[in-house]
Protein backbone atom coordinates (compact mmCIF):
# COMPACT_ATOMS: atom_id res chain seq x y z
CA UNK A 1 0.00 0.00 0.00
CA UNK A 2 1.50 3.34 -1.14
CA UNK A 3 1.41 6.22 1.46
CA UNK A 4 -1.31 7.97 -1.13
CA UNK A 5 -3.62 5.12 -0.49
CA UNK A 6 -3.82 6.02 3.37
CA UNK A 7 -6.79 8.63 3.46
CA UNK A 8 -8.65 6.59 0.91
CA UNK A 9 -8.67 3.56 2.42
CA UNK A 10 -9.18 5.12 5.94
CA UNK A 11 -12.02 6.87 4.36
CA UNK A 12 -14.40 3.39 2.81
CA UNK A 13 -13.15 1.92 6.48
CA UNK A 14 -14.51 5.16 8.19
CA UNK A 15 -17.62 4.47 6.11
CA UNK A 16 -18.33 0.84 6.37
CA UNK A 17 -17.25 0.41 10.34
CA UNK A 18 -18.05 4.02 11.78
CA UNK A 19 -17.22 2.62 15.45
CA UNK A 20 -14.39 1.17 14.23
CA UNK A 21 -13.46 4.32 13.19
CA UNK A 22 -14.55 6.56 16.04
CA UNK A 23 -12.26 3.71 17.97
CA UNK A 24 -9.03 4.69 15.20
CA UNK A 25 -9.82 8.56 16.64
CA UNK A 26 -9.60 7.58 20.25
CA UNK A 27 -6.62 5.96 19.77
CA UNK A 28 -4.83 8.93 17.22
CA UNK A 29 -5.70 11.52 19.67
CA UNK A 30 -3.89 9.33 22.28
CA UNK A 31 -0.65 8.88 21.06
CA UNK A 32 -0.63 11.89 19.87
CA UNK A 33 -1.28 13.44 22.90
CA UNK A 34 1.17 11.08 24.89
CA UNK A 35 3.81 12.01 22.24
CA UNK A 36 2.97 15.70 22.50
CA UNK A 37 2.62 15.77 26.40
CA UNK A 38 5.07 18.35 26.72
CA UNK A 39 4.16 20.77 24.47
CA UNK A 40 0.27 19.95 25.13
CA UNK A 41 0.29 20.28 28.93
CA UNK A 42 -0.75 23.41 30.23
CA UNK A 43 1.07 23.01 33.68
CA UNK A 44 3.43 21.21 35.27
CA UNK A 45 1.90 17.60 36.10
CA UNK A 46 3.69 17.56 39.41
CA UNK A 47 3.07 21.35 40.72
CA UNK A 48 1.64 21.79 43.32
CA UNK A 49 -0.68 24.10 44.84
CA UNK A 50 -2.53 23.07 48.37
CA UNK A 51 -4.51 26.54 48.28
CA UNK A 52 -6.30 25.09 45.53
CA UNK A 53 -6.38 21.67 46.94
CA UNK A 54 -9.79 19.40 45.26
CA UNK A 55 -10.95 22.59 43.31
CA UNK A 56 -13.23 21.59 40.65
CA UNK A 57 -13.38 22.41 36.79
CA UNK A 58 -12.54 26.08 35.79
CA UNK A 59 -11.51 28.30 32.86
CA UNK A 60 -7.95 27.94 34.14
CA UNK A 61 -7.98 24.32 34.94
CA UNK A 62 -10.49 22.99 32.91
CA UNK A 63 -10.63 19.33 34.46
CA UNK A 64 -9.68 20.69 37.91
CA UNK A 65 -7.40 19.84 40.38
CA UNK A 66 -6.31 17.05 43.23
CA UNK A 67 -5.73 16.94 46.76
CA UNK A 68 -2.29 18.68 46.23
CA UNK A 69 -3.91 20.93 43.70
CA UNK A 70 -1.71 20.00 40.87
CA UNK A 71 -3.76 20.60 37.62
CA UNK A 72 -5.84 16.87 36.41
CA UNK A 73 -5.46 18.12 32.99
CA UNK A 74 -1.84 18.03 33.04
CA UNK A 75 -1.49 15.15 34.89
CA UNK A 76 -3.79 13.05 32.15
CA UNK A 77 -1.73 14.23 29.49
CA UNK A 78 1.56 12.78 31.20
CA UNK A 79 -0.77 9.51 32.20
CA UNK A 80 -1.20 8.82 28.71
CA UNK A 81 2.91 9.60 28.04
CA UNK A 82 3.71 6.83 30.80
CA UNK A 83 0.79 4.68 29.41
CA UNK A 84 2.08 4.13 26.20
CA UNK A 85 5.51 4.16 27.04
CA UNK A 86 4.55 1.22 29.24
CA UNK A 87 2.60 -0.59 27.45
CA UNK A 88 4.65 -0.43 24.08
CA UNK A 89 7.71 -1.08 25.52
CA UNK A 90 5.59 -4.15 27.37
CA UNK A 91 4.46 -5.63 24.32
CA UNK A 92 7.57 -5.22 22.42
CA UNK A 93 9.56 -7.19 24.89
CA UNK A 94 6.80 -10.05 24.83
CA UNK A 95 6.96 -10.10 21.47
CA UNK A 96 10.79 -10.19 21.11
CA UNK A 97 11.25 -12.69 23.44
CA UNK A 98 8.10 -14.36 23.12
CA UNK A 99 8.59 -14.84 18.74
CA UNK A 100 11.77 -15.72 19.35
CA UNK A 101 10.77 -18.94 21.94
CA UNK A 102 7.85 -19.69 19.67
CA UNK A 103 9.87 -19.87 16.51
CA UNK A 104 12.45 -22.37 18.26
CA UNK A 105 10.03 -24.52 19.83
CA UNK A 106 8.82 -24.41 16.43
CA UNK A 107 11.87 -25.20 14.63
CA UNK A 108 13.72 -27.44 17.22
CA UNK A 109 11.65 -30.33 17.74
CA UNK A 110 13.24 -31.21 21.00
CA UNK A 111 12.64 -27.40 22.41
CA UNK A 112 9.07 -27.94 21.45
CA UNK A 113 8.05 -29.90 24.32
CA UNK A 114 9.86 -27.40 27.26
CA UNK A 115 9.15 -24.73 26.13
CA UNK A 116 5.37 -24.53 25.22
CA UNK A 117 4.40 -26.36 28.24
CA UNK A 118 6.40 -24.06 30.39
CA UNK A 119 4.38 -21.37 28.45
CA UNK A 120 0.86 -23.06 28.97
CA UNK A 121 1.79 -22.55 32.67
CA UNK A 122 2.29 -19.15 32.77
CA UNK A 123 -0.87 -18.73 30.84
CA UNK A 124 -2.77 -20.33 33.05
CA UNK A 125 -2.50 -17.62 35.37
CA UNK A 126 -4.32 -13.93 35.18
CA UNK A 127 -2.00 -11.60 33.91
CA UNK A 128 -2.38 -9.31 37.29
CA UNK A 129 -1.09 -12.38 39.00
CA UNK A 130 2.00 -13.47 36.70
CA UNK A 131 2.57 -9.60 37.13
CA UNK A 132 2.09 -9.17 41.21
CA UNK A 133 4.24 -12.02 41.43
CA UNK A 134 6.73 -10.29 39.03
CA UNK A 135 6.73 -7.24 41.26
CA UNK A 136 6.96 -9.46 44.39
CA UNK A 137 10.25 -10.60 42.76
CA UNK A 138 11.98 -7.57 41.66
CA UNK A 139 10.43 -4.95 43.50
CA UNK A 140 8.70 -1.49 42.67
CA UNK A 141 9.48 0.67 39.90
CA UNK A 142 8.74 1.63 36.77
CA UNK A 143 11.02 -0.05 34.64
CA UNK A 144 9.57 -3.28 36.67
CA UNK A 145 6.24 -2.56 35.45
CA UNK A 146 7.36 -2.75 32.01
CA UNK A 147 8.95 -6.39 32.52
CA UNK A 148 5.88 -7.83 35.00
CA UNK A 149 3.58 -7.13 31.72
CA UNK A 150 6.24 -7.97 29.30
CA UNK A 151 6.64 -11.38 31.21
CA UNK A 152 2.97 -12.38 30.63
CA UNK A 153 3.01 -11.38 26.62
CA UNK A 154 5.90 -13.29 26.10
CA UNK A 155 3.67 -17.04 26.23
CA UNK A 156 0.91 -15.16 24.15
CA UNK A 157 3.81 -14.22 21.44
CA UNK A 158 5.08 -17.82 21.80
CA UNK A 159 1.81 -19.72 21.30
CA UNK A 160 0.88 -17.27 17.87
CA UNK A 161 4.39 -17.35 16.33
CA UNK A 162 4.86 -21.66 17.27
CA UNK A 163 1.56 -22.02 14.90
CA UNK A 164 2.69 -20.13 12.42
CA UNK A 165 5.90 -21.47 12.50
CA UNK A 166 5.08 -25.10 12.46
CA UNK A 167 2.66 -24.36 9.30
CA UNK A 168 5.36 -21.73 7.03
CA UNK A 169 8.18 -24.38 7.46
CA UNK A 170 6.10 -26.70 5.76
CA UNK A 171 6.18 -25.02 2.69
CA UNK A 172 8.13 -25.37 -0.38
CA UNK A 173 10.31 -22.58 -0.32
CA UNK A 174 11.12 -22.91 3.24
CA UNK A 175 12.45 -26.58 2.26
CA UNK A 176 14.20 -25.00 -0.72
CA UNK A 177 16.20 -22.74 1.51
CA UNK A 178 17.29 -25.80 3.72
CA UNK A 179 18.16 -27.67 1.00
CA UNK A 180 20.53 -24.63 -0.39
CA UNK A 181 21.99 -24.85 2.56
CA UNK A 182 21.03 -21.77 4.18
CA UNK A 183 22.10 -21.48 7.80
CA UNK A 184 19.24 -21.93 10.88
CA UNK A 185 19.42 -18.22 11.70
CA UNK A 186 19.14 -17.52 8.21
CA UNK A 187 16.25 -19.75 7.42
CA UNK A 188 14.33 -18.91 10.86
CA UNK A 189 14.71 -14.70 10.32
CA UNK A 190 14.75 -14.40 6.12
CA UNK A 191 12.33 -17.21 5.04
CA UNK A 192 9.94 -18.14 8.33
CA UNK A 193 9.77 -14.69 9.83
CA UNK A 194 8.70 -12.43 7.46
CA UNK A 195 5.81 -14.53 6.85
CA UNK A 196 4.75 -14.33 10.56
CA UNK A 197 5.08 -10.72 10.45
CA UNK A 198 1.84 -9.67 9.45
CA UNK A 199 -0.02 -11.52 12.46
CA UNK A 200 2.34 -10.40 14.80
CA UNK A 201 1.70 -6.38 14.57
CA UNK A 202 -2.14 -7.53 14.51
CA UNK A 203 -1.68 -9.60 17.57
CA UNK A 204 0.36 -6.53 19.16
CA UNK A 205 -2.45 -3.92 18.54
CA UNK A 206 -4.45 -6.39 20.03
CA UNK A 207 -2.78 -6.38 23.33
CA UNK A 208 -2.11 -2.88 23.69
CA UNK A 209 -5.28 -2.61 25.36
CA UNK A 210 -4.81 -5.48 27.83
CA UNK A 211 -1.47 -4.07 29.04
CA UNK A 212 -2.38 -0.37 29.38
CA UNK A 213 -5.35 -1.85 31.99
CA UNK A 214 -2.98 -4.24 33.89
CA UNK A 215 -0.27 -1.24 34.21
CA UNK A 216 -3.16 1.01 35.59
CA UNK A 217 -4.42 -2.10 37.98
CA UNK A 218 -0.90 -2.05 39.35
CA UNK A 219 -0.91 1.27 39.77
CA UNK A 220 -3.81 1.11 41.47
CA UNK A 221 -2.98 -1.61 43.90
CA UNK A 222 0.00 0.85 45.06
CA UNK A 223 2.45 -1.99 43.59
CA UNK A 224 3.08 0.01 39.66
CA UNK A 225 4.42 3.15 39.16
CA UNK A 226 5.17 4.84 41.86
CA UNK A 227 3.82 8.60 42.91
CA UNK A 228 4.07 11.29 42.81
CA UNK A 229 4.47 10.03 38.99
CA UNK A 230 1.32 10.83 36.89
CA UNK A 231 -0.06 7.58 36.23
CA UNK A 232 -3.86 6.92 35.76
CA UNK A 233 -4.07 4.12 38.09
CA UNK A 234 -2.25 5.67 40.95
CA UNK A 235 -4.13 8.77 40.04
CA UNK A 236 -7.41 6.45 40.99
CA UNK A 237 -5.60 4.91 44.02
CA UNK A 238 -4.96 8.83 45.32
CA UNK A 239 -8.44 9.66 44.25
CA UNK A 240 -10.16 7.00 47.09
CA UNK A 241 -10.43 9.18 49.71
CA UNK A 242 -11.03 11.94 48.61
CA UNK A 243 -13.83 11.04 45.80
CA UNK A 244 -16.51 11.81 49.19
CA UNK A 245 -15.45 15.54 48.74
CA UNK A 246 -14.72 16.26 45.28
CA UNK A 247 -15.58 13.04 42.53
CA UNK A 248 -13.71 14.76 39.66
CA UNK A 249 -10.56 13.32 40.94
CA UNK A 250 -12.08 9.71 40.89
CA UNK A 251 -14.41 10.37 37.72
CA UNK A 252 -11.23 12.17 35.14
CA UNK A 253 -8.17 9.40 35.13
CA UNK A 254 -11.17 6.35 34.56
CA UNK A 255 -12.74 8.47 32.14
CA UNK A 256 -9.59 8.40 29.96
CA UNK A 257 -8.09 5.10 30.61
CA UNK A 258 -12.25 3.69 29.74
CA UNK A 259 -12.06 5.97 26.42
CA UNK A 260 -8.30 5.16 25.46
CA UNK A 261 -9.48 1.19 26.08
CA UNK A 262 -12.61 1.36 24.43
CA UNK A 263 -10.77 2.96 21.50
CA UNK A 264 -8.30 -0.01 21.15
CA UNK A 265 -11.15 -2.28 21.53
CA UNK A 266 -13.47 -1.03 19.32
CA UNK A 267 -10.71 -0.34 16.30
CA UNK A 268 -9.46 -3.85 16.68
CA UNK A 269 -12.96 -5.24 16.41
CA UNK A 270 -13.26 -2.87 13.21
CA UNK A 271 -10.19 -3.83 11.93
CA UNK A 272 -10.63 -8.02 12.02
CA UNK A 273 -14.67 -7.67 10.98
CA UNK A 274 -13.06 -5.37 7.94
CA UNK A 275 -10.36 -8.14 7.01
CA UNK A 276 -12.51 -11.19 7.40
CA UNK A 277 -14.25 -11.33 4.65
CA UNK A 278 -16.46 -14.04 5.73
CA UNK A 279 -18.13 -11.83 8.55
CA UNK A 280 -19.13 -9.11 5.88
CA UNK A 281 -22.17 -10.17 5.16
CA UNK A 282 -23.90 -10.45 8.51
CA UNK B 1 -16.86 -42.50 30.12
CA UNK B 2 -14.59 -43.77 33.63
CA UNK B 3 -11.76 -44.22 31.35
CA UNK B 4 -12.12 -40.39 29.54
CA UNK B 5 -12.54 -39.10 33.59
CA UNK B 6 -9.10 -41.08 34.05
CA UNK B 7 -7.46 -39.83 30.96
CA UNK B 8 -8.36 -36.09 32.12
CA UNK B 9 -7.10 -36.51 35.49
CA UNK B 10 -3.77 -37.92 35.01
CA UNK B 11 -2.88 -35.43 32.34
CA UNK B 12 -3.46 -32.39 34.51
CA UNK B 13 -1.15 -33.73 37.49
CA UNK B 14 2.05 -33.15 35.29
CA UNK B 15 0.39 -29.42 34.89
CA UNK B 16 0.20 -29.29 38.41
CA UNK B 17 3.87 -30.36 39.22
CA UNK B 18 5.47 -27.82 36.05
CA UNK B 19 3.04 -24.99 38.41
CA UNK B 20 5.05 -25.86 41.65
CA UNK B 21 8.66 -26.21 40.15
CA UNK B 22 7.84 -22.89 37.90
CA UNK B 23 6.50 -20.98 41.48
CA UNK B 24 9.72 -22.50 43.13
CA UNK B 25 12.01 -21.57 40.23
CA UNK B 26 10.74 -18.20 39.55
CA UNK B 27 11.61 -17.13 43.54
CA UNK B 28 15.33 -17.90 43.55
CA UNK B 29 15.71 -15.01 40.91
CA UNK B 30 14.49 -12.55 43.70
CA UNK B 31 17.59 -10.42 44.04
CA UNK B 32 19.08 -9.75 47.77
CA UNK B 33 19.48 -12.39 50.34
CA UNK B 34 16.31 -14.17 51.45
CA UNK B 35 17.30 -14.78 54.96
CA UNK B 36 18.35 -11.37 55.80
CA UNK B 37 14.93 -10.51 54.45
CA UNK B 38 13.61 -12.74 56.46
CA UNK B 39 15.03 -11.52 59.98
CA UNK B 40 14.74 -7.76 58.84
CA UNK B 41 17.86 -5.78 58.29
CA UNK B 42 18.44 -4.57 62.37
CA UNK B 43 19.45 -8.41 62.89
CA UNK B 44 22.61 -9.43 63.51
CA UNK B 45 24.94 -11.69 61.00
CA UNK B 46 24.42 -14.64 63.45
CA UNK B 47 20.47 -14.36 63.07
CA UNK B 48 21.01 -14.27 59.54
CA UNK B 49 23.22 -17.63 59.37
CA UNK B 50 20.76 -19.56 61.85
CA UNK B 51 17.31 -18.45 59.91
CA UNK B 52 19.66 -19.71 57.04
CA UNK B 53 20.76 -22.96 58.54
CA UNK B 54 16.95 -23.14 59.60
CA UNK B 55 15.22 -22.46 56.03
CA UNK B 56 17.86 -24.80 54.04
CA UNK B 57 19.19 -21.63 52.22
CA UNK B 58 22.38 -22.86 52.92
CA UNK B 59 22.12 -26.06 50.94
CA UNK B 60 22.34 -26.25 46.94
CA UNK B 61 19.06 -24.88 44.95
CA UNK B 62 18.20 -28.52 43.89
CA UNK B 63 18.43 -29.88 47.54
CA UNK B 64 16.00 -26.98 48.31
CA UNK B 65 13.69 -27.72 45.64
CA UNK B 66 13.50 -31.49 46.46
CA UNK B 67 12.81 -30.34 50.22
CA UNK B 68 10.57 -28.12 49.27
CA UNK B 69 8.42 -30.90 47.44
CA UNK B 70 8.45 -33.05 49.60
CA UNK B 71 7.26 -30.64 52.62
CA UNK B 72 3.83 -29.54 49.63
CA UNK B 73 3.55 -33.09 49.80
CA UNK B 74 2.49 -33.17 53.34
CA UNK B 75 0.74 -30.09 53.23
CA UNK B 76 3.36 -27.60 54.48
CA UNK B 77 3.65 -24.30 52.73
CA UNK B 78 6.05 -22.96 54.97
CA UNK B 79 5.79 -19.96 57.85
CA UNK B 80 4.02 -15.89 56.62
CA UNK B 81 7.47 -13.69 57.05
CA UNK B 82 5.01 -11.09 58.54
CA UNK B 83 2.65 -12.90 60.98
CA UNK B 84 4.50 -16.13 61.18
CA UNK B 85 1.66 -18.12 61.39
CA UNK B 86 2.06 -21.45 58.36
CA UNK B 87 0.58 -19.88 55.01
CA UNK B 88 -1.79 -23.11 54.72
CA UNK B 89 -3.77 -21.07 57.84
CA UNK B 90 -3.36 -17.92 56.22
CA UNK B 91 -4.99 -19.01 53.20
CA UNK B 92 -7.45 -21.18 53.90
CA UNK B 93 -10.46 -18.64 55.24
CA UNK B 94 -9.30 -16.13 52.54
CA UNK B 95 -9.71 -18.67 49.73
CA UNK B 96 -13.19 -19.63 50.97
CA UNK B 97 -14.18 -15.94 50.80
CA UNK B 98 -12.77 -15.41 47.09
CA UNK B 99 -14.52 -18.97 46.20
CA UNK B 100 -17.93 -17.55 47.48
CA UNK B 101 -17.57 -14.02 45.67
CA UNK B 102 -16.69 -15.96 42.31
CA UNK B 103 -19.04 -18.18 42.69
CA UNK B 104 -21.91 -15.74 43.18
CA UNK B 105 -20.27 -13.64 40.28
CA UNK B 106 -20.11 -16.55 38.01
CA UNK B 107 -23.85 -17.84 38.33
CA UNK B 108 -24.71 -13.97 37.76
CA UNK B 109 -22.61 -13.29 34.80
CA UNK B 110 -24.05 -16.60 33.42
CA UNK B 111 -27.29 -16.14 33.80
CA UNK B 112 -27.31 -12.70 32.32
CA UNK B 113 -25.22 -12.98 29.94
CA UNK B 114 -26.43 -15.92 27.86
CA UNK B 115 -30.45 -14.45 28.69
CA UNK B 116 -28.82 -11.07 27.30
CA UNK B 117 -26.95 -12.93 24.19
CA UNK B 118 -30.07 -14.99 23.15
CA UNK B 119 -32.05 -11.49 23.52
CA UNK B 120 -29.76 -9.95 20.95
CA UNK B 121 -30.08 -12.97 18.72
CA UNK B 122 -33.82 -12.90 18.89
CA UNK B 123 -33.75 -8.99 17.82
CA UNK B 124 -30.55 -9.32 15.77
CA UNK B 125 -30.54 -6.45 13.64
CA UNK B 126 -32.42 -4.14 15.87
CA UNK B 127 -31.50 -0.86 18.02
CA UNK B 128 -31.08 -3.34 20.81
CA UNK B 129 -29.00 -5.60 19.11
CA UNK B 130 -26.50 -2.62 18.46
CA UNK B 131 -27.74 -1.21 21.62
CA UNK B 132 -26.53 -4.17 23.34
CA UNK B 133 -23.31 -4.54 21.40
CA UNK B 134 -22.05 -0.91 22.44
CA UNK B 135 -23.02 -1.62 25.79
CA UNK B 136 -20.87 -5.24 25.99
CA UNK B 137 -17.77 -2.96 24.41
CA UNK B 138 -18.32 -0.88 27.66
CA UNK B 139 -18.21 -4.04 29.71
CA UNK B 140 -15.26 -5.19 28.35
CA UNK B 141 -13.25 -1.58 28.57
CA UNK B 142 -14.08 -0.29 31.59
CA UNK B 143 -11.84 -0.66 34.29
CA UNK B 144 -13.36 -2.70 37.01
CA UNK B 145 -11.15 -0.86 39.58
CA UNK B 146 -12.96 2.25 38.45
CA UNK B 147 -16.72 0.69 38.21
CA UNK B 148 -16.27 -0.08 41.93
CA UNK B 149 -15.00 2.86 42.75
CA UNK B 150 -17.58 4.57 40.53
CA UNK B 151 -20.43 2.26 42.36
CA UNK B 152 -19.38 2.70 46.37
CA UNK B 153 -19.19 5.99 45.16
CA UNK B 154 -22.98 6.28 44.30
CA UNK B 155 -24.77 3.15 46.02
CA UNK B 156 -22.69 3.95 49.37
CA UNK B 157 -21.72 7.50 49.82
CA UNK B 158 -24.01 9.02 47.86
CA UNK B 159 -27.16 7.17 48.46
CA UNK B 160 -26.10 5.41 51.51
CA UNK B 161 -27.97 2.13 50.40
CA UNK B 162 -25.22 -0.64 50.29
CA UNK B 163 -21.92 -1.04 52.31
CA UNK B 164 -18.95 -0.43 50.73
CA UNK B 165 -16.60 -2.98 52.71
CA UNK B 166 -16.83 -6.41 54.20
CA UNK B 167 -18.40 -9.52 53.31
CA UNK B 168 -20.97 -9.75 56.55
CA UNK B 169 -24.26 -10.20 54.93
CA UNK B 170 -26.10 -10.48 51.37
CA UNK B 171 -26.48 -6.99 50.66
CA UNK B 172 -22.33 -6.94 51.24
CA UNK B 173 -22.60 -9.18 48.08
CA UNK B 174 -24.13 -7.04 45.46
CA UNK B 175 -21.82 -4.75 44.36
CA UNK B 176 -18.86 -6.69 44.21
CA UNK B 177 -20.29 -9.49 42.40
CA UNK B 178 -21.07 -7.01 39.66
CA UNK B 179 -18.48 -5.74 39.63
CA UNK B 180 -16.50 -8.98 39.47
CA UNK B 181 -18.64 -9.96 36.91
CA UNK B 182 -19.20 -7.46 34.33
CA UNK B 183 -16.28 -8.44 32.28
CA UNK B 184 -17.49 -11.84 31.96
CA UNK B 185 -21.19 -10.88 31.80
CA UNK B 186 -19.96 -8.69 28.48
CA UNK B 187 -17.54 -11.54 27.02
CA UNK B 188 -20.49 -14.07 27.46
CA UNK B 189 -22.93 -11.91 26.22
CA UNK B 190 -21.29 -11.96 23.10
CA UNK B 191 -20.12 -15.36 22.99
CA UNK B 192 -23.74 -16.40 22.75
CA UNK B 193 -24.65 -14.24 20.51
CA UNK B 194 -22.18 -15.40 18.29
CA UNK B 195 -22.32 -18.67 19.03
CA UNK B 196 -26.45 -19.15 18.64
CA UNK B 197 -25.98 -17.01 15.08
CA UNK B 198 -23.99 -19.95 13.97
CA UNK B 199 -26.48 -22.01 15.07
CA UNK B 200 -29.45 -20.55 13.80
CA UNK B 201 -27.65 -20.32 10.31
CA UNK B 202 -27.80 -24.49 10.40
CA UNK B 203 -30.27 -26.80 8.15
CA UNK B 204 -32.14 -28.04 11.51
CA UNK B 205 -33.04 -24.82 12.86
CA UNK B 206 -34.43 -23.35 9.09
CA UNK B 207 -36.30 -27.10 9.38
CA UNK B 208 -38.03 -26.36 12.32
CA UNK B 209 -39.07 -22.88 11.25
CA UNK B 210 -40.24 -24.32 8.25
CA UNK B 211 -42.87 -26.32 10.45
CA UNK B 212 -44.24 -23.83 12.23
CA UNK B 213 -42.24 -23.78 15.45
CA UNK B 214 -42.99 -20.63 17.07
CA UNK B 215 -39.04 -18.98 16.85
CA UNK B 216 -38.74 -18.10 20.56
CA UNK B 217 -39.08 -21.91 20.87
CA UNK B 218 -36.84 -22.45 18.20
CA UNK B 219 -33.90 -20.55 19.52
CA UNK B 220 -34.85 -21.14 23.32
CA UNK B 221 -35.26 -24.86 23.23
CA UNK B 222 -33.40 -26.24 19.40
CA UNK B 223 -30.47 -23.75 19.01
CA UNK B 224 -29.50 -22.84 22.58
CA UNK B 225 -28.32 -26.27 23.39
CA UNK B 226 -26.40 -26.45 20.70
CA UNK B 227 -24.78 -23.02 21.18
CA UNK B 228 -23.87 -23.59 24.70
CA UNK B 229 -21.02 -26.02 24.04
CA UNK B 230 -18.84 -23.12 23.45
CA UNK B 231 -20.24 -20.80 25.96
CA UNK B 232 -19.30 -23.81 28.96
CA UNK B 233 -15.78 -23.67 27.65
CA UNK B 234 -15.85 -18.95 28.26
CA UNK B 235 -18.04 -19.73 31.40
CA UNK B 236 -15.17 -22.39 32.91
CA UNK B 237 -11.97 -20.43 31.60
CA UNK B 238 -13.57 -17.20 32.91
CA UNK B 239 -14.25 -18.69 36.59
CA UNK B 240 -11.11 -19.87 36.60
CA UNK B 241 -9.60 -16.68 36.12
CA UNK B 242 -12.09 -14.65 38.29
CA UNK B 243 -10.62 -16.98 41.09
CA UNK B 244 -7.09 -15.08 40.61
CA UNK B 245 -8.76 -11.84 39.50
CA UNK B 246 -10.96 -10.95 42.13
CA UNK B 247 -7.36 -9.27 43.31
CA UNK B 248 -8.65 -5.96 42.09
CA UNK B 249 -12.36 -6.37 43.01
CA UNK B 250 -11.05 -7.31 46.53
CA UNK B 251 -9.17 -4.89 46.66
CA UNK B 252 -12.41 -2.45 46.02
CA UNK B 253 -14.33 -3.95 48.34
CA UNK B 254 -12.07 -4.21 51.16
CA UNK B 255 -13.53 -8.19 50.81
CA UNK B 256 -10.70 -10.41 53.26
CA UNK B 257 -10.22 -12.56 49.97
CA UNK B 258 -7.12 -14.50 48.88
CA UNK B 259 -6.55 -11.81 46.25
CA UNK B 260 -6.29 -8.87 48.88
CA UNK B 261 -4.53 -11.50 50.63
CA UNK B 262 -1.89 -11.24 47.54
CA UNK B 263 -1.96 -7.71 47.22
CA UNK B 264 -0.66 -7.10 50.78
CA UNK B 265 2.11 -10.13 50.93
CA UNK B 266 3.56 -8.97 47.46
CA UNK B 267 3.80 -5.56 49.51
CA UNK B 268 5.18 -6.65 52.20
CA UNK B 269 7.10 -9.17 50.04
CA UNK B 270 6.39 -12.05 52.26
CA UNK B 271 7.41 -14.77 49.78
CA UNK B 272 6.56 -17.42 51.24
CA UNK B 273 3.19 -16.34 51.82
CA UNK B 274 3.05 -15.02 47.83
CA UNK B 275 3.98 -18.63 46.88
CA UNK B 276 1.21 -20.57 48.64
CA UNK B 277 -1.46 -18.19 46.98
CA UNK B 278 0.45 -18.58 44.04
CA UNK B 279 0.01 -22.41 44.23
CA UNK B 280 -3.97 -22.20 45.30
CA UNK B 281 -4.28 -20.06 41.96
CA UNK B 282 -2.76 -22.61 39.88
CA UNK B 283 -4.25 -25.53 41.31
CA UNK B 284 -7.94 -24.09 41.10
CA UNK B 285 -7.33 -23.42 37.88
CA UNK B 286 -6.10 -26.42 37.29
CA UNK B 287 -8.71 -28.33 38.26
CA UNK B 288 -11.46 -25.93 36.95
CA UNK B 289 -10.27 -26.52 33.96
CA UNK B 290 -10.54 -30.32 34.51
CA UNK B 291 -13.88 -29.49 35.53
CA UNK B 292 -14.83 -28.41 32.30
CA UNK B 293 -13.61 -30.78 30.27
CA UNK B 294 -15.37 -33.67 31.97
CA UNK B 295 -18.82 -31.22 31.51
CA UNK B 296 -17.98 -30.90 27.72
CA UNK B 297 -17.95 -35.22 27.69
CA UNK B 298 -20.93 -35.32 29.49
CA UNK B 299 -22.39 -32.40 26.88
CA UNK B 300 -20.80 -33.75 23.75
CA UNK B 301 -21.07 -37.54 23.52
CA UNK B 302 -18.36 -37.38 20.68
CA UNK B 303 -15.70 -35.72 22.61
CA UNK B 304 -15.77 -38.74 25.58
CA UNK B 305 -15.33 -41.49 22.69
CA UNK B 306 -11.92 -39.63 20.65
Amino acid sequence: MTLLRVPRVAFSFARDYPLGAAGGALVLAFVVVALLAPQLAPYDPDAVSLRQSLAGPSPQHPLGQDNQGRDLLSRIIFGARMSLYISVSAIGMGALFGVGLGMAAAYYRRLDMPIMRLMDVVLAFPGIIVALTTIAILGQSIHNVVVAIGVYHIPQFARLTHGLTLSIQETVFVEGAVASGESDLAVLTRYILPNCLASIIVQTSLLIPGAIMTAATLSFLGLGVPPPTAEWGSMLQNSLQWAPLAPHVMIVPGLALMLVVFGFNVLGDGLRDAMDPRLKKR
Amino acid sequence: MARYIAKRFLISIPILLLVVTLVFFAFQLIPGDPARMYVGVDASQEAVERVRHDLGLDQPVLTQYVEYMSRLARGDLGKSIYTRRPVVQELGPRFWNTVQLSLAAIVFATLVGVTLGTLATVKQGTVWDHLLTVVSLFGISMPVFWMGLLLAYVFSVELHWLPSAGNDSWRHFLMPTFCLSAFSLAFITRMTRSALLEVMAQDYVRTALAKGVREAVVVGWHALRNALLPVVTVVGLRFGYMLGGAVVTEEVFAWPGLGRLLVTAVGQRDIPLVQGALLLFGASFVLVNLAVDLLYGVLDPRIRHR
